[in-house]
């Protein structure tokens, strides 16, 4: 693997039931470099989480991973309301979802904690009314 | 316990992936909120649940579970029996609710796993 490999992915935020898709076939695409399964674990669980708060709260955007022979990078970025309490929402528990999504087993807060339980670096840079970009970082092992 | 054990004690009807009846799990969780499942839960190859939309075979996926346990009757949409073989789980369907499924494996020896959140 000497050059990066780049998946990008156009996650729709109209369908709560398609949300998810790009994470599954990262999953698959590392499995088949031979990634390392904890870490593939790892960057699955970061980026659905990611990937399911696209479409909860942003309606939708645009999700990268970026793999390369020290690490694998996952860039989120939507267009959506944009964070306003980056702190408050790095709490567990704290959520901004509606009730329906709650019924539907997400919004429970453990979103954001859990991509940054999950991943080596977590970055957040977001506006308000403007839009959010998230850069997770997990380092890969096998290479270190 | 091999998943066929789980299956007959539950007296559960398997929805797809038989094939994979024979391999063995040993521990599980039962849980409604994926978000929990998806923060707590290291290692555990069975998810019983209650909820039942796709989001729940995906975060099987996710956690590389190998058995995915509806509880109290619910039937996934082909739909998510799709997603379930792509990834080779094997779903099955209980009458039993929640609280009994999991309190049945439990006393049958499947235990779960205490996991320290890191």
């Amino acid at each position: 693997m000497s050059e990066a490999l780049v998946f990008r992915f156009d996650v729709d935020g109209e369908d709560f039931t398609s949300a998810g898709q790009a994470s599954v076939i990262v999953k698959r695409n590392l499995r088949q470099l031979g990634i390392d399964s904890e870490i593939i674990r790892r960057v699955s669980i970061a980026m659905y989480e990611g990937e399911i708060n696209m479409v909860i709260h942003a309606g939708g955007g645009v999700a990268e991973v970026r793999v390369d022979e020290e690490c694998i990078e996952i860039v989120l970025e939507d267009h959506g309301p944009g964070i306003k309490d980056i702190d408050k929402a790095m709490q567990e528990g704290y959520s901004t979802a509606p009730d329906e999504i709650r019924s539907l087993g997400f919004g429970a807060g453990m979103g954001l904690p859990n991509m940054k339980r999950h991943t080596d670096s977590l970055e957040i840079f977001s506006t308000v009314g403007v839009g959010t970009k998230i850069v997770m970082k997990v380092y890969n092992k096998v290479a270190s | 316990m091999k998943i066929s054990t789980m299956q007959e004690l539950l007296e559960a009807k398997v929805l797809c992936c038989e094939e994979n009846l024979g391999k063995h799990v040993y521990s599980a969780c039962g849980c409604d909120l994926m978000s929990d499942v998806l923060a707590y839960v290291k290692d555990q190859a069975v998810l019983l649940t209650g909820l039942i939309n796709s989001q729940v075979i995906r975060t099987a996926v996710m956690m590389d579970m190998l058995c995915i346990v509806f509880v109290r009757s619910k039937e996934p949409s082909e739909e998510m029996l799709t997603l379930a073989r792509e990834s080779g789980i094997v779903v099955m369907t209980t009458e039993k609710r929640l609280y009994e499924a999991c309190g049945l494996l439990y006393s049958n020896g499947l235990v779960g796993k205490t996991v320290k959140r890191t």
